[in-house]
């Protein structure tokens, strides 16, 4: 009891913040239809089961190209979930069933001819520790075109670019063919970035990219972000809203809901639009509840 | 309970420690009697290995008294070991050639392909392969391999006792050794390698063989050499299957005696204590000890140096 008001002066001083970051997005000037015009992805009626357990319920989102959209929410809300589901990577949960529709160029992903492993080498994915292979930093970057048969004129120019485009190459163009572990988190990190645009893929996921990385790493790969967005659509689950109010063109709020029965927390998207509308104006009282820190 | 933690978590910083608090030494004699149990325990095994080089040494010493070191490491003569060594190696050598490839085979299986209901049942009876007694497979090699495998079915031309029906059943032999020991290195690779070798569109055997194998090197090479050094020191399946007769050959056809081979034998019949013979024995015997030494000094070496900080 002792401890109330403490927390809810935290509360009033994280709303502060929100307010504050929400004012300062340093994209305001960008124009975005308010529906993603063309969306390079669109998941329709998404339902997960977990053997038994619903883990989310009827997901309709569509993300739009060359956007970066954020999923956030509570813990157990299913963004991640969500996430796992646009490139197939649920496939390897055991018991993992998904129904409903994910399009992506016009085809269900989800469709029975279609090839998990095709779909994954055009919708690439940054997860949230650092998972560099246990190879020099030049073959973790050849990993992905190697396995995946890519043509390749010449892999050196291949690495080099992919560490450019990760804004990496300068801290290790003189140490490509030592163990990618000896980078620190946020090399590895950006590494992990390198690897998946190595690929050229169309979408690029991120699963809490930042949530392992200090303040200054994270910085740098939410600068990195911003410039991949010119070239990739990105996809970001985060549990961090500023970072969602920094770095994304829209935010996708989803929340849990405990089932009547069994009390199982079903995850459900609750709004969905630009960035600014739902950190300044959202439409959905839960919505404004989580990001002036009322709750999650 | 919540208002007396509170008060004196929350209040008595400010104000100092509150009296009742007793931080003074106490002596634990528990502690140190189980201190005492863990490094007899510990000790115990280095003593029993320096005790057996120990005994080791008087003998050899004797023998070497009086035959020179020419006769010992030589290919012919009553006391020449290096058709020994080779016969050992001849044999060691098909053995790996068939467990490697099975052993590590079963454990990417297990590790990698295998659901887990199949996993909780193949694995047990893999291992149970470790448990038949070395006998059984030395009479498995002698009865059925080399007669009704080898001579009947595929026709090789081998003698009643031979290195390559010996080999292959110490192959056998050491496979759950390799497979169990590579099967807990695999799994023990972080699944997020493995998340992100998917990711990137590997499929199940790139992400197993490039991804998961070389991860998992420290551990597989440590398998390895382990069975390795379980296929030197086998004694009853060569004793019975290669036969016990010093043959200096590379032909894994005929019959040829291994280290091991000869100190069943020689340790089986007359040689008194003392006699030449018998000294004889403890010389093969401290090469034999030497060779597996070096083997898993290497083997630590590799994992050390190979060992990976995920």
């Amino acid at each position: 009891m002792s401890t109330t008001p403490a927390t809810s002066s935290t509360s009033r001083t994280d709303q502060g913040q929100i307010g504050s970051l929400a004012g300062v997005h340093s994209d305001s000037d960008r124009e975005l239809p308010a529906h993603p015009a063309q969306p390079v992805m669109e998941a329709k009626d998404l339902n997960v089961f977990y053997g038994d357990f619903h883990a989310v319920h009827d997901v309709n989102l569509a993300y739009g190209r060359n956007e970066i959209t954020a999923m956030i929410g509570p813990s157990g809300c299913g963004k991640s979930t969500v996430l796992r589901c646009l490139n197939r990577m649920n496939d390897l949960v055991a018991g993992a069933r998904v129904e409903g529709q994910v399009m992506y160029h016009e085809q269900d992903i989800y469709a029975k001819n279609v090839d998990p492993i095709a779909v994954r080498t055009h919708i690439g994915m940054v997860f949230q520790k650092p998972n560099p292979f246990p190879k020099s930093i030049y073959d973790n970057i050849a990993y992905g075109p190697r396995v995946t048969g890519m043509k390749v004129d010449n892999m050196d120019d291949l690495v080099e670019e992919a560490l450019r485009g990760a804004a990496l190459w300068d801290e290790v163009k003189d140490k490509l063919k030592q163990s990618a572990y000896g980078l620190s988190g946020g090399q590895q990190q950006r590494l992990c970035i390198a690897r998946t645009i190595a690929t050229k893929p169309d979408l690029i996921l991120m699963d809490e990219p930042c949530s392992a990385l200090d303040p200054i790493a994270t910085a740098r790969v939410e600068d990195l972000m911003l410039q991949l967005r010119n070239d990739y659509t990105i996809i970001v689950v985060t549990h961090n809203m500023q970072q969602a109010a920094r770095v994304s063109d829209r935010t996708a709020f989803f929340t849990a809901r405990p089932d009547e029965t069994t009390g199982n927390r079903t995850g459900l998207l609750v709004e969905y639009d630009l960035t600014s509308n739902i950190f300044s104006n959202p439409s959905d009282k839960r919505t404004e509840d989580y990001i002036s820190g009322r709750f999650g | 309970m919540s208002s007396n933690s509170s008060s004196g978590a929350g209040s008595s910083f400010g104000t100092g420690l509150p009296p009742a608090v007793d931080l003074r030494a106490k002596s634990r004699p528990g502690e140190r009697v189980i201190r005492i149990v863990l490094v007899a325990s510990a000790l115990i095994s280095v003593a029993i290995t320096f005790g057996i080089i120990l005994a080791l040494i008087e003998p050899v010493i004797a023998f070497f008294r009086e035959v020179p070191f020419g006769d010992f490491f030589a290919f012919e003569g009553d006391f020449a070991v290096l058709p020994l060594v080779t016969a050992t190696l001849m044999v060691t050598v098909i053995a790996l050639l068939v467990a490697v490839p099975l052993g590590l085979g079963a454990a990417l299986y297990l590790s990698e392909y295998a659901s887990r209901r199949s996993r909780k049942i193949l694995k047990p009876t893999v291992e149970l392969l470790a448990g038949v007694p070395s006998v059984v497979y030395g009479f498995f090699a002698l009865t059925f391999v080399t007669p009704t495998l080898l001579q009947d079915i595929l026709n090789v031309g081998v003698g009643f006792t031979n290195a390559l029906a010996a080999g292959l059943v110490l192959g056998v032999m050491i496979i759950p050794t390799i497979a169990s020991l590579a099967e807990d290195a695999f799994s023990a690779v972080p699944h997020a390698l493995r998340q992100g070798s998917f990711a990137m569109g590997a499929n199940r055997m790139q992400t197993s063989v490039r991804v998961v194998l070389p991860a998992a090197l420290s551990g597989v090479a440590a398998a390895v050499v382990l069975g390795m050094s379980r296929a030197v020191g086998e004694t009853m399946i060569v004793a019975l299957a290669a036969g016990a007769l010093k043959n200096f050959s590379l032909d894994p056809r005929e019959g040829m005696q291994t280290m091991t081979g000869f100190m069943a034998q020689t340790a089986g019949g007359e040689s008194p204590v003392g006699s030449l013979d018998y000294n004889n024995l403890f010389a093969v015997g401290m090469l034999l000890f030497l060779i597996t030494l070096v083997l898993n000094m290497v083997s630590i070496s590799f994992v050390r140096r190979f060992r990976q900080v995920y």
